[in-house]
């Protein structure tokens, strides 16, 4: 186990790398007379993004709405011996390509967003759920026993014990799904979702590769952006107590 | 307070408990003890009704407890449990007052409350009461995890071995702080343990359990001294007869106002007070009665000048209130079959014998 200080130093040191590598690209882009075609597509950028993170935003939100309450039924209770088998329907959800589950939610909810939302929701689902499960599994017995004979109520013991001492945990898992999503969002373009996939694929399409790197930077500082904000939200939320990063 | 009637607990393959009939009565311990599986636990368990009984009955302060509300009832009894279970996502403080929150207590008072008791278990409010658990060493987390049974003031307490998980040597130190908190609390306690040292020295009384059943329920002392059966005898040691000298104390079995001698004292009056009580030697006090010293009677025989130029210096004395474990292990160490007995301020009271105390061990025995 790494101590906070070699912790903090490591994902400190991760942050300066990507900023570095991110400037040194630009400066790359730059001498390349990139950077100019780049900017031609400035306002499509801006409001493209804009899209994105709408998207972003709404299928993780459905996410995390559906897959800790899902989680927490089938971690405990009457459904838990649903665990193992839904967890198999999750592992086959992961094999199946991304790009199937939007074609399949196109085929039934037609072209635009709320098919892309849907596919986006489901992709994202399945690793706050697992994540959930796992870190309700992994509270001690001893805790819940310890609660319950004080006197607290089952709501109680989720409310008070069971979920703050998964949270770190859960927390992970939302920070995973939110990564894979952003990536994923481009993908949305094809069944008319919007988002900055339409520079990527419309720069591949005419081999503009000024308006591909319109679409593809922009995605990656998005991505970058929401794990540094998710981490944070992991680091302050999650009380010292059980937060291994404080 | 506290009566069990005729409880059992079956499970599907076990008979974990099997018909116990018990009662404690109001600020007694009663310690549970057995071997390993013998269902002190289920029976603990079936008191806060976290295991249900499969028959019979527990009243508490004359309520049938089937018959209360089971959240209520968990909350008004103290529960502590082996593996402590502190939250790690809380401070010490919001362990401390779970259930005060829980009952909507105001909450500065029961904070305020907390510091006390932390005070009273020896840690520092102000620097414990803002850690999590995880920075506490295991014995600050149990005796964390003590308190935090007491905070709501219930008049019961069920402690699951909360000593267990400890060394020795602090196990020692905090049986001693928690029986100086119940000195002055006073509560009800139900005490699982499978030591009988913790049970002989925490305990009122003692229920021996084994494989679910009661086989005796017992003074420590009676336990001690007339285990019902083999088994009994077997569990508490052959060494129980040692084991009953942390019960009696010095007071109890010294021979009290006994012949004394001061300093001005001509060696004839020593000579013929310890001919007439046929003692070896005599002590010697100050004016007002202080143990100050001893002579022999070989060294006063025949002399006439006062004692003052003959005693020798007490190598060791023994308080009155302590036992007699420590008053023989004192004797041991020193070579005596003797100690003078004095009290807290030093004022000669009684002498203790080797002989005394073998007597007094052996007369229950013989009552027989
Ligand atoms: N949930 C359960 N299901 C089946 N059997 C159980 C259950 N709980 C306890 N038992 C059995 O009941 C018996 C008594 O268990 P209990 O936990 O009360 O023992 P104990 O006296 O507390 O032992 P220890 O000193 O090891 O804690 C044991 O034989 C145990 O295997
Ligand atoms: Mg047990």
């Amino acid at each position: 186990m790494m101590g906070k200080p070699a912790w903090a130093m490591i994902s400190r040191l991760c942050r300066w790398l990507s900023m570095v590598a991110i400037f040194a690209l630009g400066i790359l882009a730059h001498s390349s007379g990139l950077t100019a075609s780049v900017a031609e597509y400035w306002g499509d950028i801006r409001y493209l993004s804009i899209q994105h993170l709408e998207l972003t935003a709404i299928s993780g939100a459905m996410a995390i709405v559906i897959g800790i309450p899902l989680g927490v039924l089938l971690a405990r209770g009457k459904l838990g011996f649903m665990g193992p088998i839904i967890a198999q329907i999750v592992n086959l959800g992961t094999t199946i390509p991304t790009l199937a589950i939007l074609a399949l939610a196109m085929t039934v909810l037609g072209l635009g967003s709320p098919p892309a939302l849907f596919g986006l929701t489901v992709l994202t689902i399945l690793p706050i759920m697992l994540n959930t499960i796992a870190g309700l599994r992994s509270i001690p017995p001893a805790l819940i026993e310890a609660a319950r004979g004080m006197g607290m109520t089952n709501g109680q013991i989720l409310m008070k014990v069971e979920l703050p001492n998964a949270m770190f945990v859960i927390l992970a898992g939302i920070r995973t799904a939110l990564a894979i999503n952003i990536g994923t969002v481009p993908l949305a373009f094809l069944i008319g979702g919007g988002g900055l996939g339409e520079l990527i694929f419309t720069g591949i399409d005419l081999m503009d590769t000024g308006m591909l790197l319109a679409g593809a930077i922009p995605t990656a500082l998005l991505a970058i952006l929401v794990d540094i904000a998710a981490s944070q939200v992991q680091f302050w939320l999650v009380p010292r107590g059980i937060n291994p990063l404080r | 307070m506290i009566r069990l009637e005729n409880l059992s607990k079956h499970f599907a393959s076990s008979i974990a408990v099997d018909g116990v009939s018990m009662e404690v009565a109001e600020g007694e311990v009663c310690v549970l003890l057995g071997p390993s599986g013998c269902g002190k636990t289920t029976t603990m368990k079936m008191i806060n009704r976290l295991i249900e009984p499969s028959s019979g009955k527990v009243f508490i302060d004359g309520r049938d407890t089937s018959s209360v509300d089971v959240v209520e009832l968990r909350r008004s009894i103290g529960y502590v449990i082996q593996q402590i279970g502190l939250f790690p996502n809380k401070t010490i403080e919001d362990n401390i007052c779970i259930v005060p929150d829980l009952l909507g207590k105001d909450r500065k008072a029961s904070r305020r409350r907390a510091a006390e008791l932390l005070e009273m278990v020896n840690l520092d409010p102000a620097i414990f009461s803002k850690r999590y658990p995880k920075e506490l060493s295991g014995g600050q987390q149990q005796r964390v995890g003590v308190i935090r049974a007491l905070a709501a003031d219930p008049p019961v307490l069920l402690m699951d071995e909360p000593f267990g998980a400890i060394d020795p040597i602090n196990r020692e130190v905090i049986q001693d702080e928690f029986m100086k908190l119940q000195a002055s609390l006073k509560k009800t306690v139900i005490f699982v343990s499978h030591d009988i040292d913790e049970a002989v020295k925490m305990a009122s009384n003692v229920a021996i359990f084994r494989s679910g059943k009661l086989v005796q329920y017992d003074t420590p002392d009676n336990l001690l001294a007339h285990p019902a059966d083999s088994f009994v005898a077997d569990f508490v040691g052959t060494d129980r007869t040692l084991k009953r000298l942390r019960l009696i104390s010095v007071r109890d079995a010294m021979t009290a106002d006994p012949p004394r001698v001061r300093a001005e004292d001509p060696a004839e009056l020593a000579t013929a007070l310890m001919r007439e009580h046929d003692h070896a030697s005599i002590v010697m006090v100050g004016p007002r009665g202080r143990a100050r010293g001893y002579v022999r009677r070989d060294t006063t025989e025949g002399r006439a000048e006062p004692i003052s130029e003959l005693f020798e210096k007490l190598p060791c004395m023994i308080n009155v209130n302590d036992n007699l474990r420590n008053a023989v292990s004192m004797m041991f160490t020193n070579d005596l079959s003797w100690l003078p007995c004095v009290d807290d301020d030093g004022f000669y009271k009684g002498y203790i014998t080797q002989q005394g105390i073998t007597h007094l061990l052996g007369a229950t025995y013989r009552d027989i």
